[in-house]
């Protein structure tokens, strides 16, 4: 599992670094051995994310558990998609809550449902995406069915599990009214356990650096974050539907 | 806050400080002509002279009244303390930061008048006299700091006896222990007799002066138009008849009676950390609830009289310092540090109403003085934690915050009664004390980072190339890092021996030759022990030696053990080398040790067991050793500005930092050296054993978007009860961007209002030292509380 702050090169002296020279790394041939880092005087790259393992995260965790025992708090495991890892995940998840750390599963939705199945009984509460119920922008927008997620949240639903729904709103994808009142239909309309409260995330830009740190064009520069007028009146919708909603995460 | 706050405000706010000569052209007038043989009675009679004879002061708009000098900001001097140069009193009147304006005229007197008489006779004269060539190197060479070269010891604060027993009260104690004096079999009665009459006619003489202000007000009145105006003088006029020599009847007269005792005390003496009425919400909280009974105060009455206080303690520029005095504490700010919550004398929560008004006062005002702090017990409510947080995340520093239940602990550790302890609290930046029974008294900053140098150097010192520490062998030789430590332990014996060899001088003379019979009065027990608190009358005489960059020498050993010993990178004659030539040409060396090796603050055992270590070694060198006071020395860590001082002597150092530039602060890591957020900074800062200090100084830095929102409050909330359950014992805020601060320095003129948190009080950014603002920007801004 990659784990860790990005950290940005040529940051040498805090003084934030250069952007003009930008070493050239085919990433299609990478398999991130990191020897170009070892091996750079001047600090150009920098290998984002480390092998860890079970032992390791947990320990890692253990740090700040007086912060979680004074807070209520606990671990988020987040991403990328966590469930993309599922025996990794699960293994820790089993050894979170041997130790009695709350745990929080940060997911798109997008995996088998034999995996979040298993994952069940180990998370206390699941933050789960829903970007959209329309199937064919679902499709075209992120790349697979929407059936799959909405799937994956009736099996959450009627295992009584403990979610957060969290819509994503972006302009020109699914930033109208009628989009929420369709998401918010779904979710009404659930078997078993009703969300316990639905986030609004209004788009932001802050993948930018990141894109271009990996060398990457970023696509959706000139789409604009959704005005707080806008979220507030997408917010109405859930809360018409009863459901408890807040603007950001 | 009402117009009349607000032009109070003002016109504190905008006062220029100034030099006044006033001071000292009364006290020579007297001591040209006073022939009293016994000094503490020759004390007394000076401060009644002055308080018979300086200027009365009540400005318009005022309720509570007095100052130090003939008018907001103008600033006495303390020449029998440090006469000033004409030269000094150029630097004073020109240097870029903290400077006072003086006119031509008190130059001339200067040159004239005071000079000539005091001239070879001050205690600084005395002090530098009496010290040996080795104190005097290691005091050229920045190993530490003087505090009793230009300013008195002072270092304590009030409890709750001046609101009980009044000066009448007061008397009539030093009547009793008068009384009971046995000549006959005591050697001692007859300089406890000297004493006692002694602080007599000091309360006798504060008593008077309160008298002139009642006299004034009165003849203010009779001529004043405003029959608004008019009924507040003849107010004013009566608390100022009945306090400070009567116990206060209300509110007004409480603050008031405080007010003239505080004046009192920095009349006297130019004592350190001003002085300060302690635990407020305590004192007040009686009056202020009768008189909201009683109908004859409404709140908003009582937080305008509280305002007006407030006030005050900012028309009072700290005296002036010169040299090195002035680079270890470069700052009109004089640490009056007044606390609000924490317990009360029988261990109960402490917040009250009046708790709650102290902060609704400190957010309004916006003053860099006083200083405010909350002491926050498990005990106390998340209520009063969260009202206060408020104010912090507004981002000019204030309150900072302190764990009140490790508070009592190190007072108890210190051996302290357990009332005693309850009762005490903060003061200065951090330190903590029993309030009205203790002189805890900081004798000077130690650099740390600077013992390193000269363990790695044989005893010589890099930048003069002067041996002047011992002679611990030549590094290149040393073959385990375990020979570093020693050489270090040696180096750290040596000075401290010599810093505590001069303390003893320097606490003798004040004793002999600079009592304070005022102050006395007001700490338990100089009256019962008929001794002065200069000389060992309080009931806890503690000395303290405070420890600077902790952070720096950590990170600079954890280099060496890492690079040399553990993965033998670089041989230390080579890395030795590196730092003479302040990495010139070794770059990449550098980027190994500022980068790549262990730093403190991350939560990491291989930084911060070495933190232990360096602490442990301090500790064990200087706790528990006696002073001459018939007290204890112990340690604190706190750097004041003292930091970049201290930075500006050293050498390049191990942990990468280059030669001159400012040391880590407090016990925070080196700036920008903590890169796993604050939960990690505040887990190595835990590891520290705060029970066995006076007091640690702990800054955080936040991005104003972190804290925004009921969320960021808890959030913030959290990690406070979080640090404070594993045994922090203080910590404090910047909620401002670096690039704010950038913007400042570019344009200062826009931004001469921007207060931001230094080391234990907040300043004016603009008017810190270009090197401690840049200090600031580089400390770690953090964007996210967990890594």
């Amino acid at each position: 599992m990659v784990i860790g702050p990005a950290q940005d090169a040529g940051d040498a002296d805090g003084q934030g670094g250069g952007t003009q020279a930008r070493p050239v790394i085919q990433f299609d041939m990478c398999d991130a051995c990191g020897t170009c880092v070892e091996v750079c005087p001047r600090q150009a790259v920098t290998l984002v994310g480390r092998w860890m393992s079970v032992a390791d995260v947990m320990d890692e965790l253990e740090r700040d558990r007086p912060f979680y025992d004074q807070s209520g708090g606990g671990v988020t495991f987040s991403g990328g998609e966590p469930l993309a890892q599922p025996d990794f995940l699960l293994a820790l998840l089993k050894e979170c809550k041997r130790v009695d750390l709350h745990t929080c599963v940060d997911t798109s939705g997008i995996a088998p449902p034999e995996v979040v199945q298993a994952m069940i009984p180990w998370v206390d509460l699941w933050l789960y995406d829903i970007k959209s119920v329309d199937d064919a922008a679902h499709c075209e927008h992120v790349g697979v069915s929407s059936r799959i997620v909405l799937a994956n949240l009736s099996k959450l639903a009627s295992a009584s599990a403990n979610v957060a729904a969290r819509v994503p709103v972006i302009p020109s994808f699914n930033d109208t009214e009628d989009d929420m009142e369709a998401i918010a239909r779904v979710l009404a309309e659930l078997e078993g356990k009703r969300p316990l409260r639905v986030h609004l995330l209004p788009y932001h830009v802050l993948g930018e650096q990141k894109y271009e740190r990996l060398g990457r064009g970023y696509e959706m520069r000139l789409l604009r974050a959704p005005s707080q007028e806008l979220m507030e009146r997408l917010a109405r919708v859930f809360v018409r539907e009863g459901f408890q909603t807040r603007i950001g995460g | 806050m009402t117009d009349r706050v607000a032009r109070l405000r003002q016109r504190s706010v905008s006062a220029r400080p100034s030099i006044s000569v006033e001071r000292a052209r009364l006290l020579t007038q007297f001591y040209s002509t006073d022939a009293t043989a016994s000094p503490v009675l020759r004390r007394a009679k000076a401060l009644a002279y002055l308080m018979r004879n300086k200027a009365i002061y009540i400005g318009d708009d005022e309720l509570i009244v007095g100052e130090r000098g003939p008018e907001p900001a103008a600033t006495p001097t303390y020449p029998e303390l440090t006469c000033h140069s004409l030269e000094d009193l150029q630097i004073l009147n020109s240097r870029e930061k903290t400077s006072y304006s003086v006119s031509p005229e008190v130059m001339e007197e200067y040159k004239n008048v005071i000079i000539p008489f005091w001239s070879g006779r001050s205690m600084r004269d005395l002090i530098f006299q009496e010290m040996t060539p080795e104190w005097k190197d290691a005091y050229d060479a920045g190993i530490f700091t003087e505090f009793m070269e230009q300013r008195a010891p002072g270092h304590t604060v009030a409890d709750g006896k001046i609101y009980a027993l009044g000066m009448k009260g007061l008397r009539r104690r030093i009547a009793e222990a008068l009384e009971k004096l046995d000549f006959i079999n005591d050697p001692e009665a007859q300089a406890r007799s000297e004493q006692l009459r002694a602080m007599d006619i000091c309360a006798e003489a504060i008593c008077a002066y309160a008298r002139r202000h009642a006299e004034l007000a009165y003849l203010k009145a009779a001529s004043e138009r405003d029959p608004q105006r008019r009924k507040e003088l003849v107010r004013i006029a009566e608390v100022c008849s009945h306090v400070p020599e009567n116990p206060p009847r209300n509110l007004w007269e409480a603050l008031q009676a405080y007010w003239f005792c505080h004046l009192g005390v920095i009349i006297e003496l130019n004592g350190w950390d001003s002085f300060n009425p302690g635990r407020l919400d305590q004192h007040m909280y009686p009056f202020y609830k009768a008189d909201l009974e009683s109908g004859d105060l409404t709140e908003e009455q009582a937080r305008e009289l509280l305002q007006c206080f407030w006030v005050k303690f900012n028309n009072q520029p700290a005296p002036p310092k010169v040299g090195v005095t002035a680079a270890e504490s470069g700052t009109y700010t004089d640490f009056a540090n007044i606390n609000c919550g924490g317990l009360t004398p029988e261990g109960q929560d402490g917040v009250n109403d009046f708790s709650y008004l102290m902060l609704d006062v400190i957010d309004e005002m916006r003053l860099v003085q006083p200083s405010s702090n909350i002491q926050l017990s498990a005990k106390n409510p998340d209520r009063f934690l969260k009202r206060a947080l408020r104010i912090v995340r507004k981002g000019w520093g204030q309150p900072s915050i302190f764990n009140a239940d490790m508070v009592v602990q190190e007072m108890l550790r210190a051996g302290k009664s357990l009332e005693d302890a309850r009762q005490g609290g903060t003061s200065g930046c951090v330190e903590t004390g029993a309030f009205g029974k203790e002189a805890y008294i900081l004798t000077g900053y130690l650099n740390l980072p600077k013992l390193l140098e000269l363990a790695l150097n044989d005893g010589v010192d890099m930048r003069t190339g002067k041996r002047i520490g011992l002679p611990t062998g030549d590094a290149s030789e040393f073959t385990s890092f375990d020979q570093v430590m020693d050489a270090f332990r040696a180096q750290l014996r040596h000075f401290v021996d010599i810093k505590m060899r001069g303390n003893a001088v320097i606490e003798s003379l004040y004793a002999r030759y600079m009592p304070a019979p005022f102050l006395s009065l007001l700490i338990d027990d100089c009256i019962e022990k008929g001794r002065d608190y200069n000389a060992g009358g309080a009931r806890y005489n503690t000395s303290y030696i405070q420890g600077v960059g902790i952070g720096t020498i950590t990170d600079s050993l954890a280099a060496i053990k890492h690079n040399v010993f553990d993965e033998k990178r670089v041989s230390l004659g080579q890395l030795v080398e590196a730092l003479g030539r302040d990495f010139e040409g070794h770059e990449e060396l550098r980027h190994v040790l500022w980068e790549e090796s262990p730093k403190y603050g991350n939560d990491d055992d291989s930084a911060d067991s070495i933190m232990k270590q360096v602490f442990n070694e301090f500790f064990d060198c200087v706790d528990g050793r006696p002073n001459v006071r018939g007290g204890e020395y112990h340690i604190d860590m706190l750097p004041t500005t003292c930091h970049v001082y201290f930075g500006s002597v050293c050498a390049a150092s191990a942990d990468g930092r280059r030669a001159g530039t400012p040391l880590s602060e407090g016990i925070s890591p080196v700036q920008g050296r903590d890169r796993r957020g604050p939960t990690a900074v505040l887990q190595s800062a835990a590891k520290m054993d705060h029970a066995a200090t006076g007091g640690t100084l702990l800054n955080l830095k936040f991005t104003p978007k972190l804290l925004e929102g009921e969320e960021g409050i808890d959030n913030l909330a959290h990690l406070v009860r979080t640090y404070f359950r594993l045994g922090g014992h203080h910590v404090q805020f910047n909620v401002v961007r670096a690039e704010t601060l950038r913007k400042a320095q570019r344009d200062p003129d826009s931004h001469r209002d921007l207060i931001v948190r230094v080391a234990g009080y907040s300043d004016y950014f603009c008017d810190l030292s270009r090197a401690l603002q840049d200090e600031i920007i580089a400390r770690t801004e953090h964007e996210s509380f967990g890594a």
